[in-house]
């Protein structure tokens, strides 16, 4: 069973080019990250598989099968730009937002008593929407992604202006619904969270998808630091080793990178030759260094 | 994995969404406090003119001595002739008059020896009274003219009451305008007028509301543009028509019993039935316009502003109907433009609440509009379709229109 694939999407606003050929799939079970700096066209993508903006070409599918409106009424959505009826009851607003995703009346006042409960707010349900803090508003917000029960996760920053423990509860919700096998893609800013959350990333870039996989493949993919305390050496022991260059270096510590055919054993051995060394490791790029450099190097190259 | 069946029709995702519209709306202070309002003025004001033009069922009373006795028949009947009703009432005597003209009883005294006119009153004289008064002494001088002259003063009154001059019939039958029911016109129009102003400044404003909350987005991913404006529409004019009919319902019902209205029920019911399918399709009408308009800005503030060109059309309506009718109900400019589709819903109903539209041009009014109703709701989706996600500066008409 293949889970929701975007293929292919561009969108174009007049003159600018908001999505090129946007591709990826989010398979069903697993937690997929959407990252990118603000207008790189994230949002533009999850509007499109939503149906609230159309496509200049490509194709969203589910299961194989090209997403109707009968589909979107399965997709959980928390959109970008929150936003409720401010003056209509907590309970009363879910449940209206169940049945317009096709729930029946009992279904949809059950399933709002659950995720209140479950999502901290069910001391609030006769309230208005415009009388909660912003914070359960949120909590509100996301319980309106929920309460249908989706069978698809879509989800634009749902973490954003979220306290600790809501992060958490939002974080095992997502946790258990990829468990159910929904797929489930969310965009952040917070990429230690995308790091810790998420089966697999995309790192989009101007409307393009300029790196994807698991977090441990994208790493593998960037280039390999050293980290070599030899406090004996003088500057400049390792320069002229092959494919090697020196980032810097602070007191004892040299920071190098290893480019394509570099062996990391001829840098131990040009380091042992100067002395003792004390400390010889090989450093992952974390994913806000991925992050960063991928963006960055692009848009030099752009 | 349960599979749920989330299949909805058209007609349940509009039903859905309408029903959302009437529970809020009927629950709202505003709405129950302005039916009631409403309901009250009409039903007070009927009241009213009820007690002012009829809490005594004469227009005067006129109190006469034993000596005046004879010219309280000639009084009455004097009165009958210019619409005026005069009630008659014998006194002792003079002095026992001039007590009840005090104590506001009677509103004049026929005083003297009956032989010429004299009248007393505590201010000032009636107008009208002193006309049929000025009627009566000249029959009292021509009375004793015919005595002195020999004749039957009998005779000769009842002569000159049967002597009538005979009128054939007349080229084009001229519509005789009632004064009730050219009332009942001008009511029927302030009463469409507010409810077109309220109900489609509601439409308005719900739709830069959900825009403004950023909900539209939220329910754009599960139903159609057009299946939220439709349901918008539906349910805010249902709850417009509710309060028309308790409206207009109450109003007719007050004059009827108190007996302001004399009309018959037939006209007064067939008025209602006119001003509710008026209301219906002059709501329709214009409100589907004005949703379209709402979803060009994202404020409330800029609301008036952007209903405002379709605003104008119903305030010329009702604006010419209000200031020509009542005075010349025929008048050919406000005719030609009652049948205009977009002054129809404000000048027909009151045309036909004043009574001699020729069928024609009720039947071709209805059809116009009719006609008119399923363009505009294809001009209105594209715009709303176009315009209700895009926040921030108002959203240009004709990039609206263009837009795919």
């Amino acid at each position: 069973m293949t889970g929701l694939e975007i293929d292919g999407i561009s969108k174009r606003y007049g003159d600018v080019v908001a999505l090129r050929e946007m591709t990826f799939d989010v398979r069903p079970g697993e937690l997929f990250g959407f990252v990118g700096s603000n207008g790189a066209g994230k949002t533009t993508t999850m509007r499109i598989a939503l149906g609230v903006l159309s496509a200049d070409a490509g194709e969203v599918r589910y299961d194989g099968v090209p997403v109707t409106h009968e589909t979107r009424r399965h997709i959980g959505y928390m959109p970008e730009e929150r936003g409720l009826y401010p003056k209509m009851k907590v309970a009363e607003q879910l449940t209206y937002l169940a049945r317009l995703h096709g729930m029946p009346a009992a279904d949809a006042r059950a399933s709002v008593g659950k995720w209140i409960e479950r999502l901290g707010v069910a001391g609030r349900r006769d309230d208005e929407v415009q009388k909660l803090s912003l914070g359960n508003q949120q909590r509100v917000q996301l319980a309106a992604a929920l309460v249908h029960e989706p069978r698809i996760l879509v989800l634009d920053e749902p973490f954003s202006g979220l306290d600790p423990v809501a992060v958490d509860v939002m974080s095992q919700v997502l946790k258990e619904k990829a468990a159910d096998g929904v797929p489930v893609v969310f965009s952040s800013h917070q990429l230690d969270l995308v790091e810790r959350l998420c089966d697999r990333v995309g790192i989009v870039r101007s409307g393009q998808m300029v790196a994807r996989g698991t977090v441990g493949e994208l790493r593998a993919g960037g280039a390999v630091r050293l980290r070599v305390d030899v406090p004996g050496a003088a500057d400049g022991w390792a320069d002229g080793l092959p494919g090697v260059k020196v980032l810097g270096r602070t007191g004892p510590v040299t920071e190098l990178e290893l480019g394509e055919g570099a062996d990391d054993q001829a840098v131990l051995k040009a380091a042992l030759a100067t002395g003792p060394v004390r400390e010889f490791a090989r450093e992952q790029p974390s994913l806000t260094e991925l992050f960063r450099s991928v963006v960055t190097t692009e848009e030099v190259a752009a | 994995m349960s599979t749920p069946d989330v299949r909805m029709s058209p007609t349940a995702a509009v039903g859905l969404v309408a029903s959302r519209e009437i529970s809020t709306r009927v629950k709202s202070k505003a709405y129950r406090a302005s039916t009631v309002v409403m309901l009250l003025l009409i039903v007070v004001g009927i009241v009213l003119i009820k007690l002012i033009s009829g809490g005594n069922d004469a227009d005067s009373t006129v109190g006469y001595t034993s000596a005046t006795a004879p010219l309280a028949a000639p009084l009455k009947a004097g009165g009958q002739a210019v619409d005026e009703k005069i009630d008659t009432v014998q006194v002792a005597d003079e002095a026992a008059g001039r007590a009840k003209l005090a104590d506001g009883s009677l509103d004049a005294l026929l005083t003297g020896d009956g032989k010429s006119v004299h009248v007393q009153v505590k201010k000032d004289l009636d107008g009208k009274l002193a006309n049929v008064l000025q009627l009566v002494s000249q029959q009292v001088a021509v009375n004793q003219q015919v005595t002195a002259l020999g004749g039957n003063p009998a005779r000769f009154q009842a002569a000159i009451a049967s002597a009538k001059f005979v009128e054939d019939p007349p080229l084009e039958e001229p519509y005789d305008y009632n004064g009730q029911q050219l009332v009942l016109g001008i009511v029927a129009g302030i009463l469409i007028y507010m409810s077109l102003l309220l109900n489609g400044q509601s439409v308005a404003q719900g739709v830069v509301e959900e825009k403004t909350s950023r909900v539209v987005e939220l329910l754009l991913s599960t139903i159609k543009p057009w299946q939220l404006m439709a349901g918008k529409v539906l349910g805010i004019g249902l709850v417009g028509l509710i309060q028309m009919v308790v409206i207009g319902a109450g109003g007719v019902i007050t004059g009827l019993a108190t007996g302001v209205l004399t009309i018959s029920v037939s006209a007064a019911v067939g008025t209602v039935v006119w001003l509710i399918v008026w209301y219906l399709l002059g709501f329709f009408m214009y409100s589907i316009v004005f949703a379209a308009l709402g979803a060009l800005v994202s404020r409330q503030e800029d609301v008036a502003g952007a209903t405002m060109p379709a605003l104008m059309l119903v305030m010329v309506g009702y604006i010419v109907g209000i200031s020509v009718l009542p005075s010349d109900p025929g008048n050919t400019f406000a005719e030609v433009l009652s049948v205009i589709p977009v002054f129809s819903p404000t000048l027909m109903p009151m045309r036909l609440a004043m009574g001699g539209v020729p069928v024609w041009e009720a039947v071709v009014s209805v059809g116009l509009v009719v006609l008119l109703i399923p363009g505009l709701v294809w001009f209105a989706a594209r715009i709303y379709r176009n315009a209700v996600m895009r926040t921030g500066a108002k959203v240009k008409l004709r990039d609206a229109l263009r837009a795919a």
